[in-house]
C-alpha cells in the first residue's frame, strides 16, 4: 500500500520515515545512486538497553581513549552502493559521529565517534531507524576479528619477491654460452640465487612441510607430501650442484613452484572469505538478558547466568536458558526446537525450555542451570557435532595422492638402480632426484582447488553459498535427498488464509484492518498483509491482551480479534490449526484460518528429482497434511511426521549407514543434528543473512526449483576434476621421459612445471564455466 | 665487469626496500578489503551548501 509525502510514494511508514530523515538533512542523492536502495526499516523495541550496559559496550569497541570511540558493527542490511553511501555519510545524521567507513564485502562498518555527544545505543538505534540495523550477537562480543589472510599475503608478496629475482639471475645461465665472465661470476649468481630462495623455501613453502609431516605421522600420505618432498630434493638437490659445481642448480623452478602454488591457496581463500560458516550456536541466543534481583533490573550477559537467577524474557525474545514461568502470560513459539508453529500456553511453575520464543508479553523467569546445561546445548554436543565432516571423507584428490607419491619413489629408485646397473654412478643419481623433482603433483594439487573452488564461486553467484570445495564432491555422490517441512518446503511469509462466516461488510473490514495495523502480533500482521481495504481508520480506544486478543473501538463500533474464547466463539476449533476470530460489537463474525503454503516449484522440483533420486520428506507438525502431500508429489515419496530433532538425526544416520549419499535440505535450528548428519547439509533461507548453523551449505529460497541442476553440476565438475587429472599424468609422463634419461637440465623443468600448471588451471576453468552455463 | 657486484647488490636492496613497502602495506591493512574503495571512488562530492536561505540545487553536482 503506498503512502505519499512529498509528492513521493513509499510501501510503508519506516520507508517514508527514512526519506524524511535523509531528505532533511540533504541527503536525497541516496535514491539517485541505485534503483531499489535500502531496506524496510524493522520496529526498534527496547532491545538495545543492554547496550548501555558498559562492560557490553566496552566489549564491542575496537578502541576507545577518552571520548573517542571506535566500534565495528555487523550490517547484513548493506547489499548496494548505496548502501556504502549512506552509511559512510552517516555523520550528517548525527553530529557525534566523526567518521564511518564501510566494508562492503565483509559488510561490517567502522564508525569512529565522540562518545561524550553520542552513545552505542543511540548510534545503533539511528542505523535501525534508517533500514540499517546491525546484527549484534556473542559472535561480535568474543572474537577478534581474524587477520588470517594477512599472513598468505606476506607469503605471496615475498614469494613472488624471490620467484622474480631468480628467474633474472638465473638468465645467463640458460644461455649456455661459454663466455669468460660467465665463468667469473656464476658463483656469485648461484650463491644469490640460493640466499634469495631461502625464505621461500622455509617460510613461504613452511606450510607443506608442516602439513606433510603431520600427515605422515598418522599414517596417511596426503596431497602435500609429494609437494615437500619435492621442494626439498629440489633445494637439496640445487644446493649440492652449486656447492660442487655441478650445474646452476634448479632455483627457478622451485621458487617458480612455490609461487604459483601460493597464489592458489591465496585464492582460495579469498573466495571462501565471504560467509563465516562456522558460527557458534551461541549466535541464536540474545546478547544481555535483563536479569531482576529484587527491584533492580539490569543487563547481563548471557553466559552469567547462574541457577537460580530471576531473568526477563520480553516479547518477542528468545528465551536463552530452561527455566520455571514465575511471572507473565507465557505463549511460547517452540518451532525452534520442536519444529512445531504452533505456541504453547505455559502455566506460573511450568518449565520453559531454551531455544522457544515468547510471543506474548513480558515474562518473568527463573533459571534452572546456566547456558551449558540446556537441552539444547546438550542436543547440539551431541557427538556428530563434534567431528568436522571433512574428516569423514577423503576428498578425489587424496585419493589419487595416495598412489602418487609411492609410484614416484618406485619410479625414482628404479631409475637409480637402473644406472647404477649400467655403471654410470653419476647419471643414476641425477636422474633419481630429477625424477622427484619433475614428477610434480603441483598441477594434480591445483585441480581441485581451481575447478571445485570456481564452481564455487559460481554457486555462490547463484545463491548457492557453499562452505568449501570439499562440499561438491559429496553433491556429487549424492542418491537420497530428505527434506524438512516446515520452512523448507513450505514458506512462512505467506501463509494460506481462509475464512468461514458471515461475511463482513466494508466497515467492518476497515475496522478489522486498522486494528490489525496496531498489533506487533505476527498473526496479526499476516492478517493484515492479506486484507484489501482502503479506509484505514485510527482506533478511539485499543487494547492488546496478552495471549488472548486485541480489542479496538471506533466510535460507537466495538471490534474483538483474537482467541475463540476472547471473541466469543462457541465452536470447538479445528484441532492444531490457527485460528484468529473477529467478533464486531459482541457478535461473533468469523474466523480466519491459517494453513500451509508449498514453496512455489516443489512440485516441479519433486518431479524431476524422483526420478533419479530417493526422496523423503521429515516433519515435526503432526500427520494433517500427508494425504494432500501423497496427492500432489509423485509417488515414491516417504513421508514420516511427528519427528523430534534427535528422530530426524537418527533417520540420517540409518540411511547413511545403509550406504546411500545423503543430502538433507532444512530450514535451521530444529534439524541441526540431521544437517550435521548428513552428507550434505543444506538450508534454505528466506533472507541468508538470518542465521548459519553449522551446514554446508545455504541456499536461497528463490533458488529451490534449481537444485537439480545444481547436483548435477556438480557431477560433471567432478568429471571436469578427473580429466584435469589425466592430463596432469600426461605432462608428468613427459616430464619423466626426460628425468629417467638423466637428460633434465633446469630449463625443461623451468619451462615444463608452470606450462603445466597453467595449462591445467586454464583449462579446469574454461570447462567449469562451460559446464554451468545453463545455469541462470 | 666486476661493477656487476656493485649493480645486482643495489638492484637487489631497490626490490627489498619494496617489499618492504608491500609488508607494511599489508600490515596496515591495505589490502582487507578490496572491493569497497572501487565503488567509493565513484562517489561524487556535494557542493558546498549556500550560506543563504536561497537554497540552490545543492543535491549533486
Amino acid at each position: 500500500m503506498d503512502i505519499a509525502y512529498d509528492n513521493k510514494n513509499f510501501c510503508c511508514t519506516g520507508c517514508r520515515t527514512v526519506y524524511s530523515i535523509l531528505a532533511g538533512n540533504g541527503m536525497e542523492s541516496y535514491y539517485n545512486l541505485q534503483e531499489a536502495p535500502g531496506m524496510r526499516p524493522g520496529e526498534i523495541h527496547s532491545k538495545y538497553d543492554f547496550l548501555d550496559n558498559t562492560d557490553i559496550s566496552a566489549k564491542l569497541l575496537e578502541f576507545h581513549d577518552g571520548p573517542v570511540h571506535v566500534v565495528s558493527l555487523y550490517i547484513p542490511g548493506i547489499h548496494c552502493s548505496s548502501c556504502i553511501w549512506i552509511l559512510e555519510n552517516l555523520k550528517k545524521l548525527h553530529g557525534g559521529i566523526r567518521e564511518s567507513q564501510v566494508d562492503f564485502p565483509k559488510k561490517s562498518i567502522r564508525i569512529t565517534y565522540d562518545s561524550n555527544t553520542v552513545s552505542l545505543k543511540e548510534i545503533v538505534q539511528l542505523l535501525a531507524s534508517i533500514g540499517y540495523e546491525p546484527n549484534i550477537n556473542l559472535q561480535n562480543l568474543e572474537s577478534v576479528q581474524g587477520s588470517g589472510n594477512r599472513s598468505l599475503l606476506y607469503k605471496l608478496g615475498i614469494a613472488g619477491f624471490v620467484f622474480g629475482n631468480v628467474m633474472l639471475l638465473s638468465f645467463p645461465e640458460y644461455f649456455e654460452v661459454e663466455e669468460f665472465w660467465l665463468e667469473q661470476y656464476k658463483l656469485f649468481f648461484r650463491w644469490l640465487m640460493f640466499a634469495l630462495s631461502l625464505p621461500a623455501v622455509f617460510y613461504v613453502a613452511g606450510d607443506y612441510f608442516v602439513s606433510s609431516y603431520k600427515s605422515i605421522r598418522s599414517g596417511l600420505l596426503n596431497i602435500d607430501v609429494p609437494i615437500a618432498l619435492g621442494i626439498a630434493v629440489m633445494f637439496l638437490r640445487s644446493l649440492a650442484d652449486i656447492t660442487f659445481g655441478y650445474g646452476p642448480g634448479f632455483f627457478d623452478s622451485l621458487t617458480g613452484l612455490i609461487f604459483f602454488m601460493t597464489i592458489g591457496r591465496y585464492l582460495q581463500q579469498r573466495t571462501y572469505d565471504f560467509l563465516s560458516f562456522e558460527h557458534d550456536y551461541k549466535s541464536y541466543f540474545p546478547v544481555a538478558v535483563t536479569r531482576v534481583s529484587g527491584e533492580k533490573e539490569e543487563a547481563v550477559q548471557v553466559n552469567e547466568i547462574v541457577k537460580g537467577d530471576r531473568f526477563l524474557v520480553r516479547n518477542e525474545e528468545l528465551i536463552p536458558v530452561d527455566g520455571k514461568l514465575l511471572k507473565g502470560n507465557a505463549l511460547i513459539d517452540y518451532s525452534f526446537v520442536t519444529g512445531e508453529a504452533e505456541p504453547v500456553e505455559k502455566q506460573r511453575g511450568d518449565k520453559l525450555f531454551a531455544g522457544g520464543r515468547q510471543l506474548s508479553g513480558l515474562l518473568e523467569i527463573e533459571a534452572l542451570g546456566s547456558v551449558s546445561q540446556s537441552y539444547l546445548t546438550r542436543l547440539w554436543s551431541d557427538s556428530t557435532f563434534r567431528e568436522k565432516k571433512e574428516d569423514r571423507y577423503s576428498t578425489l584428490t587424496n585419493t589419487v595422492s595416495c598412489y602418487f607419491t609411492p609410484i614416484v619413489l618406485g619410479i625414482a629408485f628404479l631409475s637409480l638402480a637402473y644406472w647404477l646397473y649400467r655403471g654410470y654412478t653419476d647419471v643414476a643419481f641425477n636422474a633419481f632426484t630429477a625424477v622427484l623433482i619433475i614428477a610434480c603433483p603441483c598441477a594434480l594439487a591445483l585441480s581441485a582447488p581451481f575447478a571445485l573452488g570456481n564452481l564455487v564461486r559460481i554457486f555462490g553467484r547463484k545463491k548457492f553459498y557453499l562452505k568449501n570445495a570439499s562440499v561438491i564432491e559429496r553433491l556429487a555422490k549424492t542418491d537420497t535427498i530428505i527434506f524438512d517441512k516446515t520452512g523448507t518446503i513450505t514458506t512462512g511469509n505467506s501463509a494460506a488464509i481462509t475464512y468461514e462466516g458471515d461475511i463482513l461488510n466494508p466497515e467492518e473490514e476497515d475496522m478489522l484492518k486498522s486494528t490489525l495495523r496496531n498489533s506487533s502480533h505476527p498473526l496479526s500482521r499476516q492478517l493484515y498483509t492479506i486484507l484489501h481495504s482502503n479506509g484505514i481508520l485510527t482506533p478511539d480506544t485499543f487494547q492488546e491482551y496478552q495471549g488472548e486478543g486485541i480489542e479496538a473501538t471506533y466510535t460507537e463500533k466495538h471490534i474483538r480479534i483474537g482467541s475463540a474464547g476472547f471473541t466469543g466463539n462457541k465452536n470447538p476449533d479445528i484441532p492444531r490449526k490457527t485460528s484468529v476470530h473477529i467478533s464486531t460489537d459482541n457478535h461473533y463474525r468469523g474466523r480466519f484460518t491459517f494453513g500451509n503454503t508449498y514453496r512455489e516449484g516443489m512440485l516441479f522440483l519433486f518431479e524431476k528429482l524422483s526420478r533419479k533420486y530417493r526422496l523423503a520428506i521429515l516433519s515435526g507438525d503432526n500427520e494433517s497434511e500427508r494425504s494432500y502431500l501423497e496427492k500432489l508429489l509423485p509417488p515414491g515419496v516417504q513421508m514420516l511426521f511427528n519427528r523430534k530433532p534427535k528422530d530426524k538425526l537418527n533417520y540420517v544416520r540409518q540411511c547413511r549407514n545403509r550406504g546411500a549419499g545423503v543430502m538433507m535440505i532444512g530450514d535451521g535450528l530444529n534439524d541441526a543434528g540431521a544437517l550435521q548428519q548428513s552428507d550434505v547439509g543444506v538450508v534454505i533461507a528466506e533472507d541468508t543473512n538470518a542465521f548459519s548453523p553449522a551446514c554446508d551449505a545455504i541456499l536461497d529460497a528463490s533458488r529451490f526449483r534449481d537444485i537439480p541442476q545444481f547436483i548435477d553440476i556438480s557431477r560433471k565438475g567432478i568429471q571436469v576434476l578427473k580429466i584435469s587429472f589425466v592430463l596432469s599424468f600426461l605432462y608428468n609422463i613427459a616430464g619423466l621421459a626426460f628425468a629417467v634419461s638423466g637428460q633434465l637440465s633446469p630449463v625443461i623443468a623451468a619451462i615444463l612445471m608452470p606450462l603445466s600448471s597453467v595449462t591445467i588451471v586454464v583449462f579446469v576453468t574454461v570447462l567449469t564455466n562451460f559446464i554451468s552455463r545453463n545455469l541462470k | 665487469m666486476s661493477v656487476i657486484y656493485i649493480l645486482i647488490t643495489v638492484s637487489i636492496v631497490v626490490a627489498v626496500v619494496f617489499l618492504a613497502a608491500f609488508i607494511a602495506a599489508v600490515r596496515n591493512g591495505q589490502y582487507q578489503d578490496n572491493y569497497t574503495p572501487s565503488v567509493r571512488m565513484l562517489f561524487e562530492d556535494e557542493l558546498v551548501k549556500e550560506e543563504e536561505s536561497h537554497e540552490t540545487d545543492n543535491k549533486q553536482s
